[in-house]
């Protein structure tokens, strides 16, 4: 009894702690760049994503929310997969952009095997080509929400 | 006795290969470096591209001519408005039709301020590479400014959608030209600020001086362009050619001696005032009257090249058309593509800890852009020569 009441409470804690400093990674896998530019534009001073205590990560093993953008490539589609198994659990993947959402624009290029949720499991999805960087931090803090209900 | 002793070769005994990418805190886009060190020093260097293929070219034949620029726009969000403006060049050369003087000038400002854009990112990039994290902060702050101009031009920060064939598709009013002005008078002033800190500060020249060095015969010989070959003291740059508007301003080529990061920065930096200083020249000599033509949708049969300075280098678009409504075949050679065959010779020579400084600093690359032609078999690596990559063609193309 004490026992699991102790796990509970560390897990409180734990998560308190998930949802004061998520790290994001962020990985570009066939898009036009244009998402990423967008998701680096968070970290300028205009958006500052740091003030949620978010940082970008660039190591799997760190992270806690991996955003996503482009539609994967026929290259990069074990690449994804096995940086998404790196990342340690809770984990919480956000796509950004039309063609991590439904390969948008380059629907019919005949590289593109997307879009992302075919390949790993997706739990936000941010529209727009590209979406703007306010939008790509609300998508972030839905899922730094999403990671504590977890 | 002597031949007794193994003889010890040095190089092959304690060097070891380090992987870096595709992904990696310091790249921004999936590439993939295979690097031969020997202590700490770069030996030898293999690089792997192609992650961001998608298959472009093969999807433009599969659309009609209007369909497609959207596409051409999608190859490169940071250099969006200069393969539209290619492309959409080569279509009108196609048509032999001229566009209105106020569409050239249109796309002249749009063309400068991604240019300022670019290089501001970069600048930004560089900053954050080297671990001056204020450099950074400093220069992403006011590439914001130019941001909200093209959100409050165009309606989208990244794609602008302004250029259409037979000209562009919003007009510019007086009261965002006086805007535009005002804007590119703050960044003046930023840039110069910029300078007067790159040149000073003990992290940005410690960390790029004398490092990935690309001699003027290196640069020659592996065919740089754009600011790369520029900082070698190679006086190369497309908008001399008289592109839309460029044919009736009077810009400096800015070049440098070296050929080290360092140099790129300079030379990067300087090409933000003269770009400033090109989009102040257009709003004030904009001229008045229609800002496109209509140009049928069946275009004339024919094969043209069209070559634009993007902010990276040349870019190089060949369009042929068989007299229907869709392309028969269009190339796209981006200047990353170009420059990435110089990155071996400065990488070698060098410290790992150097290699994201030389590869993002001095290259600026773009693979979204570069990635178009690869061949992907399950088993192995499969390197392919010039015979080869010619047989594949004539068999696609006969
Ligand atoms: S969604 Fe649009 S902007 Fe984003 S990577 Fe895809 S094409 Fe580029």
């Amino acid at each position: 009894m004490i026992k699991t009441a102790l796990f509970r409470i560390k897990d409180k804690i734990l998560n308190i702690a998930r949802k004061k400093s998520p790290w994001v990674l962020h990985y570009e896998c066939g898009g036009c760049n244009g998402c990423s530019i967008e998701t680096f534009a968070c970290l300028s001073p205009r958006y500052d994503v740091e003030r949620f205590g978010m940082q970008e990560k660039g190591n799997p093993r760190h992270s806690d929310v991996f955003a996503i953008a482009g539609t994967v490539t026929a290259k990069n589609k074990d690449v994804v997969d096995l940086i998404y198994h790196q990342m340690s659990k809770p984990k919480v993947v956000v796509a950004i952009g039309a063609c991590a959402i439904s390969k948008g624009i380059f629907h019919d290029a005949y590289n593109s095997v997307g879009p992302v949720d075919k390949i790993i499991p997706v739990d936000i999805y941010v529209p727009g080509c590209p979406p703007k960087p306010e939008a790509i931090m609300d998508g972030i803090i839905k899922a730094i929400e999403l990671l504590e209900t977890n | 006795m002597d031949d007794k002793i193994p003889k010890c070769n040095v190089n092959s005994d304690i060097s070891n290969s380090i992987p870096i990418g595709p992904q990696h805190p310091a790249l921004l886009e999936p590439e993939y470096f295979n690097i031969r060190l020997d202590g700490e020093t770069i030996i030898d260097a293999d690089i792997n591209v192609g992650y961001l293929h998608r298959g472009i070219e093969a999807a433009l034949e599969k659309k009609d001519y209007v369909q497609s620029v959207f596409l051409t726009e999608r190859i490169c969000g940071i250099c969006s408005s200069h393969h539209t403006i290619a492309y959409c060049g080569a279509i009108e050369l196609l048509h032999g039709a001229e566009i209105p003087m106020r569409a050239k000038y249109i796309r002249t400002i749009i063309a400068e301020l991604e240019r300022i854009h670019s290089h501001m990112l970069w600048l930004g990039v560089v900053g954050y590479e080297i671990g001056l994290d204020t450099l950074f902060q400093l220069v992403w702050r006011d590439r914001e400014h130019v941001m909200d101009l093209l959100e409050k031009i165009s309606g989208n920060r990244v794609n602008y959608a302004m250029n259409k064939i037979g000209g562009v598709r919003r007009d510019l009013d007086p009261k965002i030209l006086s805007e535009i002005s005002k804007t590119m008078d703050i960044i003046k002033k930023q840039v110069i600020h910029y300078i007067d800190i790159v040149s000073k500060d003990n992290i940005v020249i410690l960390r790029t001086k004398d490092i990935g060095i690309l001699s003027k015969e290196d640069a020659k010989k592996y065919s740089a362009v754009g600011p790369v070959a520029r900082a070698s003291g190679i006086k190369y740059d497309v908008r001399d050619t008289g592109y839309e508007a460029y044919k009736y301003i009077r810009f400096d080529v800015i070049t440098e001696t070296k050929g080290d990061v360092f140099s790129k920065v300079v030379v990067r930096a300087k090409e933000l005032i003269v770009s400033s200083d090109i989009v102040k020249h257009c709003v004030k000599h904009i001229p008045k009257g229609d800002i496109y033509i209509k140009l049928p949708l069946i275009v004339p049969s024919g094969e043209v090249v069209t070559r634009v300075e993007a902010p990276r280098g040349e870019l190089i678009y060949y369009v042929k058309s068989d007299g229907t409504n869709k392309p028969a075949r269009v190339k796209i050679r981006t200047p990353t593509y170009a420059n990435l065959l110089s990155v071996k010779t400065m990488l070698i020579g060098h410290d790992l800890a150097d290699v994201p400084v030389i590869v993002v600093g001095a290259l600026d690359p773009c693979f979204a852009c570069t990635d178009r032609v690869t061949i992907l078999k399950q088993t192995g690596n499969e390197i392919l020569d010039a015979s080869n990559l010619r047989s594949i063609a004539d068999k696609k193309y006969n």
